[in-house]
C-alpha cells in the first residue's frame, strides 16, 4: 500500500468522527423538512384545481431534474441578492428538504393512490371530514407501501450531505478537505469518509428493511 | 344545468312524508345516461329493495344518496330536506359540504366489498366514526360498538383485522360499523355479492334480524331473489336508468305485469 | 443589467459550459451502461466469486457518496500510479457510480423475464451466452427501459459535480459568473432552467421514443 499511516489515522479520526455527528443532523434536519413538505405537496397534488395542480406538477418536475449541488447554490447566494442573508446550515438544509420532497411526493402519492376506493367511500359513509379521512383512514394504508421508499430516501439523503461542503458546512467531506489542505495528505481522509459512509449506511438499509416488515405486521396488513 | 329549481319544493313536510324522496333525478356520464328522470319515494320505516340486469342504475340510486356520486338534475330528499341541495334565499342551491356533512349523518351504508377498514380491528372499525364524528367518549362508543358486534354475533372476533375475518364476518362488521352511525336510512349495496353461498346466511339472517327489530328505512339492491321476496315491503325492478315495474313482492315475482319483468326474472330463475 | 443583457454577455459561456456537460454525460452514461450490463450479469452468475465481485462494486459505489468516490478517484488514486486528468477522472466517477445502480436494474430486468423463455431456449439447444443475448437480454432491456430514463437524468444531474474538481461543465460556469458579476439568481438560475430543458424537453422524450422503438423490435404493443 502506498504510504498508508496508521498514526494519522488515529490523529485525524476525532476530528471525522466529530464532522459524522454534523453529517447526520444536516440529513436528519433536511429528512424532517422533507417529510412534511413532501406530504403537503402529495396532498395539494390530489386538489381539483386544474391550474395548481399542473404548476404543482411541473414545480416537483424540475425540482427532480436538476442538480442539487446547483440548488444548494441557489438558495444560498440567492437569498443576499434580496437581501435575506441564510446561514450555510439553514440554506443546506432548506435545499436537501426542498429537494427530497419533491422525491417524496411522489412516493407518498404511489401510497395514496394504493389505497383503494372504496375505503374513501366507506370514510364518507361514516361521515369523517376530508382531514379526518386522510389521517386516520388513508395515510395509515399508504405508510406501509411508501415505507421502502421513505427509507432509500432515508439513506440517499444522507449520501448526499457531501454536497453541503460546496457552501461551507462543517460536514464530513468539508471536514476531510479540511485536513487534506492542512496536511497535504488526502489518502487517509477521503478513505475514512468512504468507510464512514459505508459503515453508516449499508446497516442503515437493512433496519429500513426490517422496519418496512414489521410495519406491516403491526397494522395487521400482512 | 338551467333547471327551474323553482318547481322543487324547500322541504317536504306533512304526515305522508316519505323518508326518501328522489324527483326527476338525471346521471349520465357524457353520452351514457345511468338514470332518467327518476321518482321515487321510499316511506319512513320501508324496506325497499331494488332489482334489475346489471347496468340498469340499481347501484348508481344507493351511491347518489350516500352522496358518493353526484346528480346532474333534479333534487334528493332525505327525512324532509333536501339532500344533494340546500335553500338559500328561498331557492335551492347545490349543497355545499357542511349541508352534505349535516344530512350523510341521517344515512348508513353498506358495500359490496365491505370496505372495513384494515388497520383497524373490528371493534375499532365501530368505533372510529362514533368517536371522530359525533364525538362519543371512547367508553360510550365502545360500549355501542359492543353491542352492535354483539347484535351480529361477531363479539368472540372484535380484536381480530379484517384480514383475519372471512367475507361474511367482514360483512357483518360493516353492518355494524354503519349502525353504530344510528342512521335514519341504511344502504346495502349487494352485500351478498361477493360472498361464498354457505356465508350469505349469515349476512341475510343479520339483515332479517334488523327489518324484525329495528324501525329503520332500509334500501337494498341484491341478486337474491328469495331474500328479497321474503323480506321487503316493495320490490322495484329497474330497467335502463328508469323503474319499469314495482309493487309488493308476491305481485312482481308473483305475476310480473311487464314482458321485461318476465324476462329478468326466468333468467335469473334459469340461473339458480 | 438587465437579465438580456446578462444573457447577450455571457451566453457563450453558457453555451461551452452545456457542450461540457453534455460529452460528460455522454462519456458517463457509455461507461455506466458497460459496468451496469457486467456487474448485473455477473451478480447472477452461478458461481460465488463472480457474484461476489459484483458485489461489492455495486455496494461500494451505492453505499457512499458520488462526491467522495470523486474527490477519491482525483486525489487518491495517483497515489497509486493511476492519475487521471480532471475530465477523464469526471465521467469515469460519475459512470462508476451511476453504473452500481444500474446494474440492480440490469438484474431486475433479466429477472422480470418468465422462467419459460429460458426453458424454451434451452428446448431449442441455445448455448448459454446465446440465451442470454438472444432471448433473455431483448426482453430484460424492453422491461428496464423505463426505470434507466429515470437513472440517466440522476446521471445528468450527477455530472454538476465534477464542477467542484474545476471542470467547466455548466454548473461550473454558473458558478464562474456569479463569483464575477454577483447577480445569482440569474447564473444559478439560468444553469437550472438548462439543465431542466436537457432532462425533460431532450432525454426524457429521446428515451419514451426509444422505449416505443425497443417495444415494437420485440413484437410488443
Amino acid at each position: 500500500m502506498t504510504n498508508w499511516r496508521w498514526d494519522f489515522v488515529w490523529e485525524i479520526l476525532p476530528r471525522l468522527i466529530w464532522a459524522t455527528g454534523n453529517t447526520l443532523l444536516a440529513a436528519g434536519g433536511g429528512y424532517a423538512i422533507a417529510l412534511v413538505l413532501g406530504l403537503a405537496l402529495a396532498v395539494a397534488q390530489r386538489s381539483r384545481h386544474k391550474l395548481s395542480k399542473n404548476i404543482l406538477r411541473e414545480l416537483v418536475e424540475f425540482i427532480r431534474s436538476t442538480p442539487l449541488v446547483l440548488q444548494i447554490f441557489f438558495i444560498f447566494y440567492v437569498g443576499p441578492q434580496f437581501g435575506v442573508w441564510l446561514s450555510p446550515w439553514t440554506a443546506g438544509m432548506v435545499a436537501i428538504g426542498l429537494h427530497y420532497a419533491a422525491y417524496l411526493s411522489e412516493v407518498y402519492r404511489g401510497g395514496i393512490d394504493s389505497v383503494p376506493k372504496g375505503q374513501w367511500e366507506a370514510a364518507t359513509a361514516i361521515n369523517l371530514t376530508t382531514t379526518q379521512t386522510y389521517w386516520r383512514i388513508i395515510l395509515p394504508q399508504a405508510l406501509p407501501p411508501s415505507l421502502a421508499g421513505m427509507g432509500n430516501y432515508l439513506v440517499g439523503i444522507f449520501k448526499d450531505t457531501p454536497m453541503l461542503s460546496v457552501i461551507g458546512v462543517g460536514e464530513l467531506m468539508h471536514t476531510a478537505n479540511a485536513i487534506g489542505s492542512e496536511s497535504y495528505r488526502f489518502l487517509e481522509p477521503y478513505t475514512l469518509v468512504g468507510v464512514i459512509f459505508l459503515a453508516i449506511s449499508l446497516p442503515t438499509a437493512a433496519l429500513v428493511r426490517l422496519l418496512e416488515a414489521s410495519v406491516r405486521r403491526t397494522l395487521g396488513m400482512s | 344545468m338551467s333547471e327551474d329549481m323553482t318547481q322543487f319544493p324547500l322541504r317536504l313536510e306533512g304526515e305522508n312524508a316519505p323518508m326518501v324522496r328522489f324527483m326527476n333525478v338525471s346521471k349520465s356520464y357524457g353520452e351514457l345516461t345511468v338514470l332518467d328522470q327518476l321518482n321515487l319515494d321510499v316511506a319512513p320505516g320501508e324496506m325497499m329493495t331494488i332489482i334489475g340486469p346489471s347496468g340498469s342504475g340499481k347501484t348508481t340510486v344507493l351511491r347518489m344518496l350516500m352522496t358518493l356520486e353526484t346528480i346532474n338534475k333534479g333534487v334528493i330528499y332525505v327525512d324532509g330536506e333536501p339532500l344533494t341541495h340546500m335553500e338559500k334565499n328561498g331557492v335551492l342551491v347545490p349543497a355545499n359540504k357542511m349541508h352534505l356533512r349535516r344530512m350523510r349523518a341521517k344515512i348508513g351504508m353498506c358495500f359490496q366489498h365491505f370496505n372495513l377498514f384494515p388497520h383497524m380491528t373490528a371493534l375499532q372499525n365501530c368505533m372510529e366514526g362514533p368517536v371522530q364524528v359525533l364525538g362519543l367518549t371512547k367508553e360510550s362508543a365502545r360500549q355501542r360498538a359492543e353491542e352492535l358486534l354483539e347484535m351480529v354475533a361477531m363479539s368472540d372476533k372484535r380484536d381480530h383485522h379484517p384480514s383475519r375475518l372471512s367475507g361474511g364476518q367482514q360483512q357483518r362488521v360493516a353492518i355494524a360499523r354503519a349502525l353504530a352511525m344510528r342512521p335514519k336510512v341504511m344502504l346495502f349495496d349487494e352485500v351478498t355479492s361477493a360472498l361464498d353461498p354457505e356465508v350469505i346466511n349469515e349476512v341475510t339472517g343479520v339483515i332479517r334480524k334488523l327489518v324484525g327489530e329495528h324501525h329503520l328505512t332500509m334500501m337494498m339492491v341484491t341478486h337474491q331473489m328469495g331474500f328479497a321476496r321474503d323480506i321487503s315491503d316493495r320490490v322495484c325492478f329497474f330497467y335502463g336508468g328508469k323503474i319499469e315495474e314495482q309493487g309488493a313482492p308476491a305481485d312482481l315475482f308473483g305475476s310480473p305485469k311487464k314482458q321485461r319483468t318476465k324476462q329478468f326474472l326466468s333468467a335469473v330463475k334459469e340461473a339458480v | 443589467m438587465t437579465f438580456v443583457e446578462f444573457i447577450i454577455t455571457y451566453y457563450p459561456r453558457f453555451l461551452s459550459g452545456t457542450i461540457v456537460t453534455i460529452e460528460q454525460f455522454v462519456l458517463a452514461s457509455v461507461l455506466c451502461i458497460f459496468l451496469a450490463l457486467l456487474a448485473g450479469l455477473m451478480k447472477l452468475s452461478p458461481r460465488t466469486s463472480v457474484r461476489a465481485c459484483a458485489t461489492v462494486y455495486i455496494e461500494i459505489f451505492r453505499g457512499t457518496s458520488l462526491l467522495v468516490q470523486l474527490y477519491w478517484i482525483f486525489f487518491v488514486l495517483p497515489l497509486f500510479g493511476i492519475t487521471l486528468d480532471k475530465f477523464t477522472a469526471g465521467f469515469v466517477a460519475v459512470g462508476l457510480n451511476v453504473g452500481a445502480y444500474g446494474a440492480e436494474l440490469v438484474r431486475g430486468g433479466v429477472l422480470s423475464v418468465p422462467t419459460g423463455q429460458w426453458e424454451a431456449a434451452v428446448s431449442i439447444n441455445m448455448s448459454p451466452g446465446k440465451r442470454m443475448s438472444r432471448i433473455i437480454l431483448p426482453q430484460a432491456l424492453v422491461n428496464m427501459l423505463p426505470a434507466w430514463g429515470n437513472l440517466l437524468i440522476e446521471l445528468l444531474k450527477g455530472t454538476a459535480l465534477v464542477a467542484t474538481i474545476a471542470v467547466a461543465d455548466l454548473t461550473f460556469e454558473a458558478r464562474q459568473i456569479n463569483y464575477s458579476t454577483f447577480m445569482s439568481a440569474q447564473s444559478f438560475g439560468t444553469a437550472l432552467i438548462i439543465y431542466y430543458v436537457l432532462a425533460r424537453f431532450l432525454l426524457t422524450p429521446l428515451m419514451r421514443r426509444l422505449e416505443k422503438i425497443m417495444a415494437r423490435q420485440i413484437g410488443r404493443e
